[in-house]
């Protein structure tokens, strides 16, 4: 389940991560134009970002965050050659991870 | 008897170390991770109810090192760009407000030590609204905010 896109850049020192994750994003709100129900809410609620054994960042996020979601950042501390990992779980408790090299 | 000792050993090293590397590589992402998501503060319907469910408070001062770049009008108010820039120290925390949603609460992004004041994603805005940041710096709090013309709501009805 490769849901995640994600590049890590660095420049002068700070490394700024760039990501896209693949995910509905449902809010409870929609309803399905065909059968007319509530689609129910799923959505992203943690994305975790690791480089080394430091979180960087920890992102809380609400339905209200669009669809397919897109995520950017920056950084200092880290070097050319190390890798940053990416996480997320949602409120039906899927999760998946990614980890890239910072170029 | 050496040997079977050894046998025991490798065994249990091994399953250690698989279980390790899955909670290193997030497979195995303890569910404590979750107990930080506050369900109060996503659920609360006005934007001081939000605030304070955050952070306990909710006395902001507006601050002019905040900037939010954010279109000034988003035809779709199903992705609307939304990138926050402050150039306050110490930041600890950038929140995302959208004030006429139903829950105005977007996102609340917790940073590092050695991050960086700047956050860009993308949020659902249901009308016409502000778009207030609440950043976090030492023990007070910070807020900027920028008026978005949304021409189709992006909350479902």
């Amino acid at each position: 389940m490769a849901s995640i896109k994600m590049r890590a850049k660095i420049t002068d020192g700070v490394t700024t991560i760039k990501a896209l994750v693949s995910h509905p994003m449902d809010t409870g709100l929609m309803k399905d134009k065909k059968t007319g129900e509530t689609i129910p809410a799923h959505f992203i609620q943690e994305v975790v970002c690791k480089h080394k054994d430091t979180t960087v960042m920890t992102a809380n996020w609400g339905a209200a965050i669009s669809k397919n979601p897109y995520l950017s950042f920056k950084f200092a501390g880290a070097a050319a050659g190390d890798t940053v990992s990416l996480s997320w779980a949602d409120n039906k408790g899927e999760k998946d991870s990614a980890e890239v090299t910072i170029k | 008897m050496t040997s079977m000792k050894r046998r025991i050993f490798l065994k249990g090293s091994l399953a250690t170390g698989a279980v390790g590397i899955a909670v290193s590589t997030g497979l195995l992402t303890p569910r404590v991770s979750l107990a930080a998501w506050s369900k109060a503060a996503f659920e609360a319907k006005d934007v001081n109810g939000a605030v304070s469910a955050l952070f306990n408070t909710s006395d902001m001062a507006s601050s002019d090192k905040i900037s939010i770049k954010a279109p000034d009008i988003a035809e779709n108010g199903a992705v609307v760009p939304v990138s926050v820039t402050t150039s306050i120290d110490g930041v600890s925390s950038i929140s995302l407000l959208a004030d006429k949603n139903a829950t105005p609460l977007t996102a609340e992004f917790t940073l590092g030590p050695g991050t960086e004041g700047y956050v860009s994603t993308r949020i659902k805005m249901g009308k016409t609204a502000n778009v207030i940041a609440v950043v976090k710096a030492g023990d007070k709090l910070y807020s900027a905010q920028k008026e978005v013309k949304v021409t189709i709501g992006g909350c479902g009805g």
